[in-house]
């Protein structure tokens, strides 16, 4: 079997299981991130293109407590979503939420004027370079799997991703505050009536979007080099995954950001050239045929 | 209407007239210098600002001597059509005489073009493709700080002559990434080495090269040369230590690293690993007098070699203005370039060196090793110099470029 596949495939068959890995890893990235902008855009109908700075941010927050106050990665785990989770906050109270009642389009182009001033400030601060953060003592070292060395911290972030999106979308199927959040979507008049308090609700929605952002972002850290420009390369990607999965589908997001993670891995040893590219190719298919998106309600 | 207002009324008009005569006169004695380069991504902090400081550093250091000098700058993104479309209006309605820096081999070969159309001149500092000087290369061009085969030959050879005799390299896929391949290369297949494969990654774009870095550990080479630059390099490094790579006795060849690369990855990371570099702040009385002027206008950043080529080279396009004057100057590029090429090269950032006719500024090279954290005496003590390449070999000889100047 394994003969066969290396035949016609033409590439050793370890490299390719490890190609595999190394996707699905990515695509963990991937599914934390489309994650966080599925539930913003599912319950507000906004197009947060703030998303990846707010994944940056997460990252140096996760510099700024090692360096300034001397705290680790287990605390920016948890510190970094609330801290940046709270930047969230003010920003939907004081600005996102005057324009519910206006276009998509107001909403996207108030994000993405956000997103660039938030960059430009940490480009001015921090230059583009980026800054060092180490992987931590307890997640160093990798295992060999026989085929190729897994190092363990890749491990626990496709185990921490899973988690993740397994609690969102648990929080937001099967629990009465989801219930709510979506019946709000549908109807946000009625809710009200009903004494739910409909504008707290959604504030703290986009906070927690945006705190999703920030633990992907603390996740990355040891990883990718922390610059003020890291979010941007990967939010076009993960916007691509979201349309292909369906806009505001939840578990559509999960499931196509692994996917897809899959293959542009796949795509990294076969046309490495094209792998900036094959998810945008996908996206165009996914439009022509099923314009709602593979997993979304048309 | 009162006299006296009528008068002024009259005086103003005057005025109004006389304003674009003076003008035009002032323009005809100004020099304009655009600094063109990445103002906002991966490439910012070797180019970006601090590049436009140091020219301005030139520009005060030269001193007043009869004609005025404009420092404009702009950002290109790293694409050649913004480049190209901020070079022609800088040109056509701006009056530049000199574009400066042009980070990005793709964009740099793009304005190159423009210059010798226009007839202006091209100070380039921080493109790193060695055919500005070669096949490309135009008599309106000077190539100050560094180049691909000048990298292949310092940190390339080094690694051959320690034994690194097979390479698989990752390429960041344009004319930079391409040019450093195969300069390296040729070095590798002359000194008895052998190119097993090599992997072009998407510019700019990409993120994770982990998949990119188990691939050329799979092909079993001693070498893994990283013909990239800037966060491409540092993830690189980063994700190559992760993965083990390193600690099972494959070495990193970091064909272009810069200072401020290291200082991005921690000493811890980057420790053992060589370099080239043409400046280094901590080189000299020159390169630390230098550092302690232009620091301030840049913090947090460090000069790189690539800032001190900008400093340096518009120093010398400044001192070829005066010589032959402005109008002339102002008149042909061409002839800008060509007085500068007549004129010996003084800085403190290089000290004295030359321009040859393919437009190859040269100087010695120096190959580095990113120190240890125990050796490092504080922030941006970074390097111990390992080997010097005197300024007649540091760069390719100019028989070899195929330049079409030379020939003729």
């Amino acid at each position: 079997m394994l003969e066969f596949l290396e035949s016609i495939t033409g590439v050793p068959t370890p490299l390719l299981f490890g190609q595999l890995l190394l996707g699905l890893i990515n695509g963990a990235f991937y599914a934390m991130l489309s994650l966080g902008l599925a539930v913003i855009f599912g319950l507000l109908n906004i197009i947060n293109f703030t998303h990846g700075a707010q994944f940056m941010m997460g990252a140096f927050v996760a510099w700024m407590l090692l360096n300034w106050l001397g705290l680790g990665y287990w605390w920016a785990l948890l510190l970094a979503p609330l801290i940046v989770g709270a930047t969230g906050v003010i920003i939907e109270r004081t600005m996102i939420s005057r324009l519910y009642k206006l276009d998509h389009l107001y909403g996207l182009l108030l994000t993405f004027g956000i997103g660039l001033m938030i960059e430009g400030v940490f480009r001015n601060e921090f230059g583009s370079s980026g800054l060092p953060y180490r992987i931590p003592a307890e997640l160093q070292g990798a295992w060999d799997l026989g085929f190729m060395f897994m190092p363990i911290y890749r491990g626990w972030v496709v185990l921490f991703a899973l988690i993740c999106c397994l609690a969102t979308w648990l929080v937001i199927e099967k629990t009465r505050l989801g219930a709510y959040l979506r019946a709000a979507t549908e109807n946000a008049a009625l809710v009200q009536a009903f004494g739910v308090n409909v504008p707290r609700m959604i504030t703290l929605t986009y906070g927690a979007g945006v705190a999703l952002a920030a633990l992907a972002g603390v996740l990355a850290a040891p990883i990718y080099s922390v610059n003020p420009q890291m979010g941007t390369n990967l939010i076009i990607v993960v916007f691509a995954v979201v349309v292909i999965g369906g806009m505001g589908s939840i578990l559509g997001s999960v499931l196509t950001g692994f996917g897809l993670g899959i293959i542009e891995g796949l795509t990294k040893v076969y046309w490495p050239e094209a792998s900036a590219t094959v998810i945008f190719v996908i996206m165009a298919i996914v439009l022509l045929t099923r314009p709602a998106g593979l997993f979304g309600r048309a | 209407m009162t006299q006296a207002s009528r008068r002024s009324v009259l005086a103003a008009g005057a005025a109004l007239g006389i304003a674009p005569l003076s003008r035009a006169r002032a323009q005809a004695n100004t020099i304009r210098i655009g600094v063109l380069n990445d103002g906002s991504g991966m490439y910012r902090d070797i180019s970006g600002p601090t590049a436009a400081a140091c020219v301005r550093q030139a520009v005060a250091d030269f001193g007043p001597r009869g004609f005025a000098v404009e420092v404009l700058y702009a950002d290109h993104q790293n694409r050649p059509d913004v480049g190209s479309n901020i070079a022609r209006q800088w040109i056509d309605t701006q009056g530049v005489d000199a574009i400066l820096d042009v980070t990005t081999s793709s964009v740099a070969l793009a304005v190159n073009d423009i210059c010798r159309e226009k007839n202006k001149v091209h100070i380039n500092s921080t493109a790193a493709t060695s055919d500005l000087t070669g096949a490309r290369c135009t008599p309106n061009t000077v190539h100050w700080t560094y180049d691909t085969w000048m990298l292949a030959r310092s940190t390339g050879g080094a690694m051959v002559r320690a034994g690194g005799d097979s390479w698989f390299f990752i390429t960041a896929d344009y004319a930079f990434g391409h040019a450093l391949e195969r300069d390296t290369g040729n070095f590798v297949r002359q000194a008895g080495g052998r190119v097993l494969g090599q992997v072009r990654t998407p510019f700019p774009g990409t993120t994770d090269f982990s998949s990119f870095l188990v691939q050329a550990q799979a092909s079993r080479a001693k070498v893994i040369g990283l013909a990239n630059a800037g966060t491409d390099t540092t993830n690189c490094i980063k994700q190559a230590a992760e993965f083990g790579i390193t600690r099972r006795g494959v070495k990193l060849a970091s064909l272009l690293m810069f200072i401020n690369d290291v200082h991005s990855l921690g000493l811890q990371t980057a420790q053992g690993l060589v370099c080239t570099e043409t400046f280094y702040w901590d080189l000299n009385e020159g390169t630390r007098r230098f550092t302690d002027r232009v620091r301030s206008a840049m913090s947090p950043n460090m000069p790189a070699m690539t800032h001190a080529g900008c400093y340096a080279g518009v120093l010398h396009y400044l001192k070829a203005v005066q010589d032959m004057g402005v109008a002339a100057a102002k008149a042909s590029g061409a002839d800008a370039v060509a007085r500068m090429k007549g004129m010996p090269t003084e800085d403190d950032c290089f000290g004295r060196g030359s321009i040859r006719a393919d437009g190859r500024k040269i100087h010695p090279s120096y190959l580095f090793e990113v120190k240890t954290p125990a050796e490092s005496r504080g922030p941006w003590d970074y390097y111990k110099l390992l080997q010097t390449t005197p300024t007649e070999e540091a760069f390719r000889p100019v028989a070899e470029g195929g330049c079409p100047l030379v020939r003729s």
